[in-house]
């Protein structure tokens, strides 16, 4: 295989196929499943393709010889909680790994605990520790913006701050570092934080779900947990998403998910409570209306 | 003098890019991999300085070559080797080591020879630079 790889090289390459390089490298395979597994999220994916397409041309150039600079790659999600930013993150993994930007294409999820130590002197080894890990991968950084508390000039999250820059510029081609964050909180932080703010190139914003994006990822989720809903039910569901979305704490389709397990959890005890005799599939996976007009969000109370 | 200690040592020194792919091997197979540094090279040194601990969990080589040049920043004027450590058999079982940096100048070694009890000849070997204090013999 490596002297395939060899020989190959030794030709001089005068045009390209981006069409059989898209091909080859399996990215539509990943364009296509972020196109169906994930609702909603327009301004993402135009922005993923974007970037897909960007990197398959880089790509092609240097194969003809053209010379860039390596893209820098590292990216901030920004979005309320349960838009998504991490499932894109291990896609985003996946498909810098087809392009051959990043080696073995793991996520490593850190959030302020793993990177910032307790005492003087522990937050550098631990800080190194976490960043090679994430070598030849994708590190990603929830709630970056608890890193940095201007409110205790002690705080070591000043220290990992600087550590991350460094080898963020310094090992460019051996991580590609993701900060994700509300977005008002992350704004701050950029602005806090210049040096940050000029290393990282893709700023990627996540919507809120509409509605009825939210009552079609409920479908998705209880349809891969092998329930359905019916007619009722699924009336019932869409009543719900409109009381929950008012009430504080809304985290979109974390909420939702939330929601479905109690659901089933209601749906458990009415099954067996009502069981008399032999009960088929069908029944087993039936969430009726009953079972999510029974949450608190309908008599006034908030579901966590 | 020349040291040949552990594999590849009669090959020329390896380059970060080939040190790289000999560490993802290791890796690829789940074996540990940690780096030592030592400035005595009496071949009977088995148990060199560790440089952090052994890297269990890191699925790719960059972070070897990484710490490699952090311990060089530092130790650049001893020997520094990598090792590779396969704990499935359940005992300590070393599968490659090699020799990634070494001082500029290696004087070698001296041989005595010592007369014991008829005749016999007891030979010893001692590295010149181990006659200066540890820390101060390459510089």
């Amino acid at each position: 295989m490596e002297n395939e790889g060899q020989e190959k090289e030794s030709e001089i390459v005068t045009e390209v196929n981006l069409k059989e390089d898209f091909q080859a490298s399996g990215v539509a395979d990943i364009l296509a499943e972020l196109d169906n597994s994930l609702i909603g999220l327009t301004p993402v994916k135009t922005r993923i393709k974007e970037t897909a397409s960007l990197l398959l041309v880089d790509k092609a150039r240097e194969k003809l010889g053209l010379v860039n600079e390596s893209p820098t790659l590292h990216m901030s999600f920004s979005g309320n909680p349960g838009t998504g930013k991490t499932t894109v993150a291990l896609k985003m993994a996946n498909l810098l790994f087809r392009l051959g930007y990043v080696r073995k294409g793991h996520l490593v999820t850190v959030t302020r605990d793993d990177l910032v130590g307790q005492y003087i002197g522990h937050t550098a080894p631990k800080t190194k520790e976490v960043l090679k890990k994430a070598m030849g991968g994708v590190l990603f950084i929830d709630e970056a913006y608890y890193l940095y508390r201007p409110e205790n000039e002690r705080d070591y999250g000043q220290e990992a701050i600087e550590i991350l820059l460094q080898v963020m510029e310094n090992n460019r081609d051996d991580l590609v570092v993701i900060l994700a964050g509300y977005k008002a909180k992350m704004d701050k932080f950029f602005e806090s934080n210049p040096g940050f703010r000029s290393r990282i190139a893709h700023h990627i914003d996540f919507p809120d779900y509409s509605n009825n994006e939210l009552l079609e990822i409920a479908e998705v989720m209880v349809a891969s947990m092998n329930y359905h809903f019916n007619e009722e039910s699924k009336k019932a569901m869409a009543e719900y998403i409109k009381i929950r979305k008012k009430q504080p704490h809304f985290a979109n389709a974390r909420s939702i998910r939330n929601a479905i397990d109690r659901a089933r959890l209601r749906q458990a005890n009415r099954v067996f409570n009502n069981s008399e005799g032999p009960i088929g599939a069908s029944f087993l996976s039936q969430i009726e209306d009953i079972d999510i007009r029974q949450s608190r969000v309908f008599s006034g109370g908030i579901d966590k | 003098m020349r040291v040949t200690q552990g594999t590849f040592s009669f090959l020329p020194d390896f380059t970060d890019q080939q040190i790289h792919e000999q560490v993802q091997y290791c890796i690829d197979n789940g074996w540990a991999v940690s780096i030592e540094y030592t400035d005595d090279p009496h071949p009977r040194n088995t148990y060199w300085e560790m440089w952090g601990h052994p890297m269990f969990d890191n699925p790719d080589a960059a972070a070897v070559v990484y710490e490699l040049n952090e311990c060089r920043k530092v130790y650049g004027s001893y020997y520094i080797r990598i090792i590779a450590f396969d704990s499935s058999p359940g005992w300590e079982s070393i599968r490659l080591s090699f020799i990634v940096n070494r001082p500029s100048e290696e004087p070698g070694f001296k041989l005595s020879r010592t007369e014991i009890k008829g005749r016999n000849i007891q030979y010893s070997i001692t590295p010149y630079s181990s006659d200066k204090p540890q820390g101060s013999r390459y510089k």
